[in-house]
This record gives structure tokens, sequence and C-alpha cells, in this order.
């Protein structure tokens, strides 16, 4: 699997690059900067792209851009975002092709190898990962006002929140210790109770969880 | 009697009843309060300062003369104060700070150098003549024709042969109803007169005590309070994220070395407790993250170095609990300092509204207009928000103080309740 990697600082550039060839992946290319970016995934047509959101020269949000550029010349570009801090304004524009194959993470998930591995697979396969953070939020505000959410088990909140952040029903129920089959029927009354339409497509679900969450449609 | 008439058609003439009648009333008492203090008063400080500070060679005038002028002060600004409320003539105040505990010497020669002094100085006899002239006139221009009504109805009988009322020599009925006719005048030009003698004599106290560079001085201690305040807030800021780093992210890393010692001593002889021990270094830096992220955003948020204003703004709002719409007109971006103190504003104005006002929905509206940054926000909940000293709202004033920005709230009770803020400032 070809990746591209945008990270300004040398460190976190080199051991990103040390982590994901560990893993069997192979770096197309490891660039500092965001013209350096746009280029590299014009060109080297990657399978998955592993960038920063604050990039040289500008140090503004120039990884985002590049990325949800790159996005629109080539559709459905699985983009893995990480940044030092999640907004959920960031994770709307990521989110709002509905595409899918889009990650946000804190850079902090970096330190959990296998499971930013784990985030950038996903992506790769036209997944959509959102940082736990991200959830949280949404769920903590959304809890405020929402009369659905308050009919949830405190299990279905946990399945929630995990099926938000894009893990299939199969990691859900190694992360909950319980068969697969305890999962789909607890996501099934979520979506029944969030009055949502169920689908097959494990991306799809998130993404239907996500909308919910972000505008309580 | 078509004196009657010509008098009773005074009252009329004037179309507004006795509105005008009462407002001449208002304004002779006021001039005749004012004369004995005109008098007394500036007669009295004059005096004293010219007594006190010639005293000052043979060192008594070193004591008495902070007295005296600290007096003069006080006397000039209950005249400022009278200014205001009976004139509505502003007299800007610009009197140099002195020192607390400056010692008799400092005192003296600090007042005396102070050019706002000798403003007083020199008001004074201006105010002990022509401003005690401006305000008997107010009086006695009402009165006047009382006495020359009263001659015309009999006095003329007890008054000495040849009195003189104004300029008509009072003899006999005939020359007594003169007397009433120049009074009847003197009335009517009293009508119209008295407020502004009234008037002249504050605009004359603003001329002299007053200066042209009184706006100036008002600016400079504006700039003096404000710049204080920065200077405060800044140090509170500095110690604060001092005292969060030493506390948090600091302490947290100095662990985690420990932590990782030990383990490169355990690793042979326990590995077991050594990946106990990793996991826990795991930890404490996530922590040490967390904590710093959120030292940064309370420093100056991500989004607003990466974004701007407008999308900040977007976020903050997309965080809060309360429905919060967000409508941004900014065709550029302000500088740094201007965009930071904006959006610290309109997070404190959130965070009030979401904790006091109970409301539901929050509009925020930010746009520039007329070289000035303007954020309304607004909120559908219960009201009675104030900017009490002390409270949230107090310090997001004294911030945009810094940068000349006002804050204004609107907050009747049973709401709603409308913030706005506006800080000069030009856009890239």
């Amino acid at each position: 699997m070809r990746v591209v990697l945008a990270e300004d600082l040398f460190l976190l550039r080199d051991g990103l690059v040390r982590l994901l060839e560990a893993h069997d992946f192979e770096i197309a290319a490891a660039v500092e900067t965001g013209p350096e970016l746009s280029r590299a995934l014009a060109g080297l047509e990657p399978d998955v792209a592993v960038v920063d959101v604050r990039l040289p020269p500008t140090h503004t949000d120039e990884g985002l851009q590049c990325a949800l550029e790159a996005r629109r010349a080539r559709p459905g570009l699985p983009v893995l975002v990480l940044s030092q801090h999640v907004e959920q304004l960031y994770a709307r524009e990521l989110l709002a092709d509905g595409t899918g194959g889009v990650g946000y993470l804190l850079k902090d998930r970096v330190f959990d190898a296998e499971q930013f591995v784990d985030a950038v697979r996903r992506v790769a396969a036209g997944g959509t990962v959102m940082d736990p953070q991200v959830i949280q939020q949404l769920l903590s505000r959304r809890a405020a006002a929402d009369r659905p959410l308050e009919r949830l088990t405190p299990r279905e909140l946990e399945v929630l929140e995990l099926m938000a952040q894009g893990r299939t029903n199969a990691a859900i129920a190694g992360r909950l210790v319980v068969t697969e089959r305890a999962i789909a029927k607890h996501t099934a009354n979520i979506f029944a109770k969030l009055s949502l339409e169920v689908s097959d497509d494990d991306n799809r679900r998130v993404l239907a969880v996500l909308a919910y969450l972000d505008h309580g449609r | 009697m078509d004196i009657d008439t010509k008098s009773s058609g005074v009252g009329t003439s004037t179309g507004q009843g006795r509105a005008p009648a009462r407002g001449v009333a208002l304004a002779a008492v006021r001039g005749l309060a004012l004369v004995p203090i005109c008098l007394i008063g500036s007669v009295l400080c004059f005096c004293l300062t010219l007594v006190s500070v010639a005293l000052v060679p043979i060192g008594i005038g070193l004591v008495t003369t902070p007295w005296v002028l600290t007096g003069v002060r006080a006397f000039a600004d209950r005249r400022r104060l009278l200014a205001v409320e009976w004139g509505g003539v502003r007299i800007p105040r610009a009197y140099r700070p002195l020192p607390k505990d400056a010692n008799p010497w400092a005192r003296t020669f600090g007042m005396l150098r102070d050019p706002a002094t000798w403003r007083d100085f020199r008001w004074l006899p201006v105010d002990m003549t022509a401003g005690t002239v401006t305000a008997l006139l107010a009086f006695a221009l009402p009165l006047y024709p009382l006495e020359g009504f009263a001659i015309a109805a009999g006095l003329w009988r007890v008054l000495p042969d040849g009195y003189w009322y104004g300029f008509v020599r009072v003899t006999d009925q005939v020359s007594a109803l003169y007397a009433a006719g120049l009074g009847a005048v003197v009335l009517l030009a009293a009508l119209w007169l008295t407020p502004r003698l009234l008037h002249a004599h504050f605009r004359l106290t603003g001329a002299v005590l007053g200066s042209g560079q009184g706006e100036l001085a008002e600016r400079v201690r504006v700039l003096t309070e404000t710049r204080r305040d920065a200077v405060d807030t800044s140090a509170a800021e500095l110690r604060r994220i001092e005292r969060d780093l030493h506390d948090g992210a600091q302490a947290r890393l100095v662990a985690m070395g420990m932590d990782l010692g030990t383990i490169e001593t355990l690793l042979e002889k326990n590995p077991e407790k050594a990946r106990e021990l990793l996991a826990q270094a795991r930890r404490s830096s996530a922590e040490a993250l967390t904590e710093l992220r959120e030292l940064v955003r309370g420093i100056h948020p991500p989004v607003l170095a990466e974004r701007g204003l407008g999308d900040a703004v977007r976020a903050l709002a997309l965080r809060m609990p309360v429905e919060t719409e967000v409508a941004v007109d900014l065709p550029g971006r302000a500088e740094a300092p201007v965009e930071a103190a904006a959006y610290f504003a309109v997070s404190e104005v959130l965070t009030n509204a979401v904790k006091h006002s109970g409301a539901d929905r929050i509009w925020i509206d930010v746009h520039h207009a007329e070289g000035a940054l303007r954020i309304a926000v607004t909120d559908d909940g219960k009201g009675g928000a104030a900017v009490a000293a002390g409270s949230g709202l107090a310090g997001v004033e004294r911030r945009l103080g810094t940068f000349d920005g006002v804050m204004a709230v609107g907050s009747p009770a049973g709401g709603p309740t409308m913030v706005t803020m506006e800080i000069p400032c030009a856009l890239s």
C-alpha cells in the first residue's frame, strides 16, 4: 500500500515513516510543505495520504486545504488528517462530500501503533475514522438537547460512540468483549431509536450516525 | 389696563404655556444660588492660594499649599459638576496624578508645575467678576420687572419723589405706568435671556477652566489606564501559564523520565514490571499532551491561528451546548492581537449566556464596517445581564478597552439579551 506523508516536524515525520514501513506500507513520499504535498498527491497517485493540518510555508491549515483540494480533483482519495487539536469545524469539512475514505485524528493517537495503523488501513479501504474527542464533543452537545439520545441505554451509547468513530461491528465486539451478534442487535436498536435508515455498508452507517450527531437528523 | 393684556400676551406668545416660565424661574433660582458660591468661593480660594504660595519661601507654604490647592480643585470640580447638571456643559478635568505618599515639597511643586493649577488660578478672578455678574443677571432680570409692576400698582406713593426705575423717573401714576411698561419689556427680555445668561455663565467657566488640551489629557488618562490594565492582565496570564506548565505538563514529563529510567533497569530483571511502567509512561505523555492542548487553547486557539476570527467563532459555536447560529462577513483578517481579543470576548460572552441566561438559541454576527470590527451576540434568554464589577462582562470590557474597543449590553428583564462589541481596526 503506497502512502504519501506530510508532516513538517522532522522527528515526527521520521517516526511515522518508520512506523508505517514496519507495518508493510510503502512510503511513496514524505514531504514537509503544502506545495510539495499538492505535487505528491497529484503526481504519485497514492493509496492513502497521511497529512498534518498545519504545514509550512503559511503555518495555517494548509495541509487540510491541500487534502480537500486533492479530494475534489480525485473524489474518494483516502486521506487521514492528523492534528494537535481536533475541531468539529474541520471534521465537517472533511465529511462534507460524503464519499468516505476520510480520517481525522489527534496526533497523540500515533502512540498506539496498532490502533493508528488500523485507522490508516480503514481509511485506505474507504472507511471513515473520527477521533474519539470529536465524537465526545458531538455527543455531549447533542445530549444537552436531544430526546432520542436519552432513550439509549448506557451500553447502546457506548456502542454508538465506537460506531461513530468508524469501527466495524467486529471491532466493537472485540472492544466490549461481547459477540458480534450482540453488537448487531445493539446497532439495530440504536438505528431504530434514532430513526435512521439501516444500511449494510459499514461506512454509510458511520456517516449516517455522524450526520445525526452533527445536525440532529 | 392694556399693560395687563400685554403681559398676559407674553405668556401665550411663547406658545408653550407655563413651561418657559418655569424654565426661567429655575434658571433664576440657580443664578441666585450661584452668586454666593462664585463670590465667596472664588474670593476665598483666590486669596488662600495667593497667601499660601507667597508663604512657600518661608516653609509654611509647603505645608499649606497642597491643602489649599486640593481645596481649589474640589471647588472647581464642584463647579464642573454644576456645569454639567445645570447647563449641560462638559468641562474636562485634567489634573496630573500625584503620588499619595509624596513629601510636602514634592507635592507642592508637583502641583505648582501642573498647568491645570494655573488654569484654576486664572479662572478664580474671572469667576468672581464675570461669573458672578452673569449669574446675578440671570437671577435679577426676571425679578426686576416685578418692582416695576409694584410701582404701577401704587408703590410709587411711598417711594421718595423722583425715584429712578431703570431710566424712568417715577413722580406720579402716569410715570409709574411707564415704569410698569419698562418692566414688561424687561420681563420679555428676561424670558429669552435668563436661561441663556446662565448657560453663558457655564460656558465662561468652561472656556477658562477647561483647556484646549483637556481632550488630549483625557485621552492620555484613558490610555494610561488601559495600558495598565493590559500589562496587568498579560502579567496575570503569564503567571497562570507558568503555573499550569510547572504543575502540569512539566511535572508529568519529570515523572515520565523517572519511569523510563526505572524501565531501563528493570528490562533485564523484570520485563513484566517494565511493561507495566511503559504503559504508565505512555499514559503520562498522553496526559501531558492533553494539558498542553488545553493550555494552548487558552493562550491562542489553534483555529484562530489557522483560519482567523470568523472560523474560530464558528468552531466556538460548534462547541456550545446551546444551538448557536453564526453569521460572519469579514473581507480580510484583523491583526492577531485584535483577533485574539475579539475571540476571547465572544467566548466570554457566550459562556455567560450559556451559564446564566437559560437561552435555547444564540445568534452571533461578526462584520466589519466603518473601520471597526462589530460583533453582536444575541440570546433569547431571560435577560437581566449587567456589567457588574468583577463579572465576566466587566473583564471583557477591560480587555476590549486596550484596543479602544467598546461594549454595550442591552438586557431587559425577560430578554432578549444583546451584547454588542466594537473594536476599531483595519483588515488586511
